[in-house]
C-alpha cells in the first residue's frame, strides 16, 4: 500500500522560527542557546539545534495513513547548507522517497523513507531531514 | 576562538555522562517537540505496546547528544548529522556521549558518534560533519 506513494509530496507550509520555541526545545535537551565559547565573548547569536526541524510542519501527504503506534524509528539524517536563524520563515514540504519490504522473522518488514525539505523565502534549500520508519507486517495489517 | 583546530585524527571530544534519564526529561521533550506518543511518558501505554517500560524518544537522544558539540558552534555549524538508532533508552539509564574525529577535509571536521548506555551497549551510531560558518 505504500509502494504507490513513492514520489508523493505535500504542499509547502510556512514555519517561523520563534525564539521562545527554540529556547524551550533547547532547555528540554539541556542545550545552551549559545555556543559555550561565544557566551564568554558576549556574542548574542542563538544556535537553533540541528534537530529543531522535528518541530516543523511539513504538511500532509494525501493518502498517507501512518498509524500513531507501532512504528519504529530506524534512522534520521540532517543535511544543512547553512544554519537556521531566529525569526526566519522556512517553507517546508515532505516527500516519500522510497519504500521497500524485506523478509524477516515476523513477516515482511516495511522501510519507509521520507524527507522534509526546508527552503527560504527566495526558494534556496536550507536543509533536508530524512527519516526511515520501520513498519512491521502486523502494524501494516492493522491499517488495512 | 575554540579549540577545534587543535584536534587531531582519532581524538575524542570531551565526554559527557548524561542522566539518569528521568520521566520529567521526556515530558519536557514531548511538550517542546510536540511528539506526544504516550509510550514515552505513560507506563501503561508502554506496557500495552509490549515494552518493558517507557522509552526515550529517539529524537530526545539525538538532540541531547548535540551538547558535546556546542563548544565548537561559534566557528562551525552542523552540516550533516546522520544516525541509526540501535538500542532503546529507558528511564534511569545513564548515557555516555563522546565522538571520535575521523577526518578533516578542507576545514570540515567529521566525527564518528559514540553513545553508550550503562551496560556499554550502543544506543545510536552515525556521524556528524562540522563545516566552517
Amino acid at each position: 500500500m505504500f509502494f504507490d506513494l513513492i514520489g508523493a509530496k505535500s504542499s509547502k507550509v510556512e514555519n517561523v522560527i520563534e525564539y521562545g520555541a527554540v529556547k524551550k526545545f533547547s532547555d528540554a535537551l539541556n542545550l545552551p542557546i549559545h555556543s559555550l565559547e561565544s557566551v564568554k565573548e558576549d556574542s548574542y547569536s542563538v544556535i537553533v539545534p540541528a534537530t529543531f526541524p522535528a518541530t516543523f510542519d511539513g504538511g500532509k501527504i494525501p493518502n498517507l495513513n501512518l498509524p500513531h503506534e507501532g512504528l519504529i524509528h530506524g534512522e534520521q539524517n540532517y543535511y544543512y547548507n547553512r544554519p537556521l536563524s531566529i525569526g526566519e520563515k522556512i517553507y517546508c514540504w515532505i516527500e516519500i522517497n522510497d519504500y521497500k519490504e524485506k523478509k524477516g522473522k515476523l513477516g515482511d518488514t516495511g522501510f519507509l523513507t521520507q524527507t522534509m525539505y526546508g527552503e527560504d523565502e527566495d526558494g534556496q534549500l536550507i536543509f533536508s531531514e530524512e527519516r526511515i520508519v520501520i513498519i512491521s507486517q502486523k502494524v501494516r495489517e492493522g491499517i488495512k | 576562538m575554540n579549540q577545534l583546530y587543535k584536534l587531531e585524527k582519532n581524538d575524542l571530544l570531551e565526554p559527557l555522562n548524561y542522566g539518569p534519564v528521568s520521566r520529567m526529561d521526556l515530558i519536557k521533550y514531548s511538550g517542546a517537540s510536540g511528539d506526544y506518543n504516550p509510550i514515552h511518558t505513560i507506563d501503561q501505554s508502554a506496557e500495552e505496546a509490549g515494552l518493558p517500560g517507557i522509552i526515550a524518544h529517539g529524537m530526545w537522544v539525538m538532540g541531547s547528544y548535540l551538547k558535546i558539540f556546542y563548544p565548537y558552534l561559534d566557528s562551525h555549524f552542523i552540516e550533516n548529522y546522520s544516525i541509526r538508532f540501535s538500542n532503546m533508552v529507558f528511564i534511569n539509564d545513564i548515557i555516555y556521549f563522546t565522538a571520535k574525529l575521523t577526518d578533516i577535509i578542507d576545514g570540515h571536521y567529521i566525527f564518528e558518534l559514540i553513545a553508550l548506555n550503562q551496560e556499554e551497549k550502543q544506543v545510536l551510531s552515525g556521524k556528524i560533519k562540522l563545516a566552517p560558518v
